[in-house]
């Protein structure tokens, strides 16, 4: 296991793997989409983290499964040191969920005070209906959509991308949960609203000292908010470091081909072409023997990338690395 | 830079009938580019710039208000051609469009070969179904589509696949000016820099021109020659790549690229507060005045738009002295 501390994690994820069976005409089974295939780690109170990962190599499964929505196949998560089924309903109170289409998340017939008044509602939580709508109000403040009597009796169509996304984290963070799991928070904004929600996550998790899971597919926007970051890659963790380690020595020839296809706005661009890997993603149902990034990976090792899968190496400390060009303990 | 003008628009205006009021989608919008070369159009979602290129293309809604300007393409003044020459010599045969959300744009009952074809045999541009299946099988090599990919439907193919077959449907016709509105933007990044390797690669080998439509600053710079920043409707800024991206001149384009993240150099992310204003009753003067760090009395004129010496066109106050 990567990290030592056991007790003192807010959550700890161990050898995690989500499954979905593929059935033919509903009972046939004919094979299993390995969402998640044995994903290990531990979150510290108050630290926040980015997973990055293209679509469909399985972070939004992990991040679902991290929140009690889908239930893992095998391996399991703890939270403050209690698995998942052992808390029970209770767990659902405790994390909070930030979605990636804040109007798909937002009822459309729900006004704000609503949707924000329904988890404490659910959960029991501060009975009197003054206490609720103080605390709906304190809310909206946090997030910053003032005037707040003037947001608090719209419906989410009369708001802007921006704001619907506030009203989500606003959501979200109602009931004081110590983690929140933020899948894509803004991929779907405009550029320049992007910033701003990020700046607005980062400061909720420093004030409360939440933990929160990031993902995303952008590795532009990470370094603005979290201090390590896993990189995810059909199914598995291929790379885990610091941001800043990890985006000036990029050890896995996957995390290298991201940071190469990610431009700077630099006018040169326009001349020159990108040295990125062809090919798709490979098939969750049949993944690749061997290491799954070696089918478009220009330095597979013959007869080692393809018939055995890389443990985690550490040629560099606390950088992790699943990669075969590193089973000497150093570089390529 | 040659002068070779492809492509000028004068004053070009599109107004919406909405149940609120006239929206102005396109309020006097002027550019001009060269033959082979690449403009990217940025700007926030609602600034217009998807209704500039459905302006172009004469892709209208019913609910046109006004649809005034001119459009010079090639020497040909197309503003002025009747419905039925436009479409037989201009839309798909000069000038061709990959649309948002290429992703679902594919019909996912007619075959992906079929589908290319289709600009081909409507716009009739070959005799028969055996020389358009080879025009299609050379777009799709071009594009990077394997061709038993032909036989296929959409939904068997990846996001990225699916991208490149619509970018073949706008090449099928040899067109000289390609439209693409925000190409790559739902898909992943390694798919997208593929993808923007094969766009650069085509326009050099077809001499294309393109005009790129998209919000994605750091991607927009790999395929820029010029650029020029929308906003709520008007064009704030026009100029070469490198002025745009180096050093942007209106406050907008300043605060614009302020608020990209960049992964290699640190900088501090700033964001530009407030909101565009509505397109239906958009505030007199400059319309970015509300919003901008910089304003003084005048603005609350409309400002010209000066040209300055290195052919930069900005639309603000701050330069009306500055002018060539």
């Amino acid at each position: 296991m990567m990290e030592s501390k056991q007790n003192g994690a807010l959550l700890q994820v161990r050898d995690l793997h989500t499954w979905f069976e593929l059935r033919k005409f509903g009972f046939l089974r004919i094979g299993f989409v390995r969402a998640v295939d044995g994903v290990s780690f531990d979150l510290e109170e108050g630290e926040a983290f980015a997973i990055v990962g293209e679509s469909g190599c399985g972070k939004s499964t992990l991040a679902r499964t991290v929140l009690g929505l889908y239930k893992p196949t095998k391996g399991e998560v703890r939270f403050q040191g209690r698995s998942l089924p052992e808390l029970g309903k209770r767990y659902h109170s405790q994390v909070g969920y930030v979605q990636q289409d804040p109007y798909g998340a937002l009822p459309p017939f729900m006004s704000v005070k609503r949707i924000l008044e329904e988890p404490l509602i659910i959960n029991k939580a501060l009975p009197p209906k003054e206490a609720r709508l103080a605390r709906i109000e304190e809310v909206l403040e946090e997030v910053r959509l003032i005037p707040v009597k003037d947001i608090i009796g719209k419906f989410p169509h009369m708001l802007s991308g921006g704001q619907q996304q506030r009203v989500v984290i606003a959501r979200a963070t109602i009931l004081k949960p110590k983690l929140i799991v933020a899948d894509e928070p803004v991929s779907m904004l405009d550029a320049s609203v992007r910033v701003e929600i990020l700046k607005l996550l980062r400061e909720l998790q420093e004030a409360h000292q939440l933990g929160v899971i990031y993902i995303t597919h952008d590795l532009s926007t990470i370094r603005y908010f979290s201090e390590r970051i896993f990189v995810m890659y059909a199914a598995k963790f291929v790379e885990k470091a610091k941001v800043r380690e990890l985006i000036h020595n990029p050890l896995h020839p996957y995390t290298r081909a991201l940071l190469e296809a990610l431009p700077d706005p630099e006018p040169e661009n326009a001349e020159t072409f990108r040295n990125v890997p062809p090919g798709e993603p490979p098939s969750l149902v049949r993944p690749p023997e061997g290491c799954r990034f070696h089918p478009r990976c220009t330095q597979a090792i013959k007869e080692l990338c393809d018939q055995q899968v890389p443990p985690e190496f550490e040629p560099e400390p606390e950088h992790f690395v699943s990669c075969w060009l590193y089973r000497d303990g150093q570089g390529s | 830079m040659s002068n070779d003008i492809l492509l000028k628009v004068e004053d070009l205006r599109l107004y919406f009938r909405t149940t609120k009021g006239v929206l102005r989608a396109v309020d006097g919008v002027s550019f001009e580019l060269a033959r082979d070369r690449a403009m990217v159009i940025v700007g926030e979602s609602g600034c217009g710039k998807t209704s500039l290129a459905r302006a172009l293309l004469r892709l209208l809604p019913r609910n046109v208000h006004t649809y005034t300007g001119r459009v010079h393409l090639d020497g040909t003044e197309i503003m002025a051609l009747g419905e039925e020459q436009f479409r037989r010599q201009v839309r798909w045969v000069k000038m061709s469009f990959v649309p948002q959300a290429a992703m679902n744009a594919l019909n996912p009952v007619v075959r992906v070969g079929d589908q290319v074809a289709d600009p081909l045999l409507i716009h009739n541009h070959v005799k028969s179904k055996k020389e358009a299946m080879g025009r299609v099988e050379e777009a799709l090599r071009l594009v990077g589509v394997p061709l038993d990919f032909m036989t296929r439907y959409a939904f068997e193919l990846s996001g990225g696949m699916r991208q490149r077959v619509i970018i073949a449907m706008a090449l099928v016709t040899s067109p000289v000016l390609v439209i693409l509105d925000e190409p790559t933007s739902a898909l992943d990044v390694l798919t997208q820099a593929n993808i923007m390797n094969s766009l650069k690669k085509i326009r050099k080998e077809l001499a294309l021109t393109y005009i790129l439509i998209t919000h994605d600053i750091a991607t927009s710079s790999e395929l820029a020659n010029e650029s020029m920043v929308m906003y709520a409707g008007q064009v704030a800024e026009r100029s070469h790549a490198g002025g745009f991206y180096k050093t942007p001149f209106h406050p907008y384009s300043k605060m614009l690229m302020a608020s990209v993240p960049t992964l290699r150099e640190d900088k501090e992310l700033a964001f530009i507060p407030g909101k565009p204003p509505s397109l239906i009753d958009p505030p007199e003067g400059c319309r970015f005045a509300p919003r901008c760090p910089e304003r003084f009395s005048k603005c609350d004129q409309d400002p010209p738009a000066v040209t300055l010496e290195d052919g930069r066109v900005v639309k603000c106050w701050l330069y009306a002295g500055k002018a060539r």
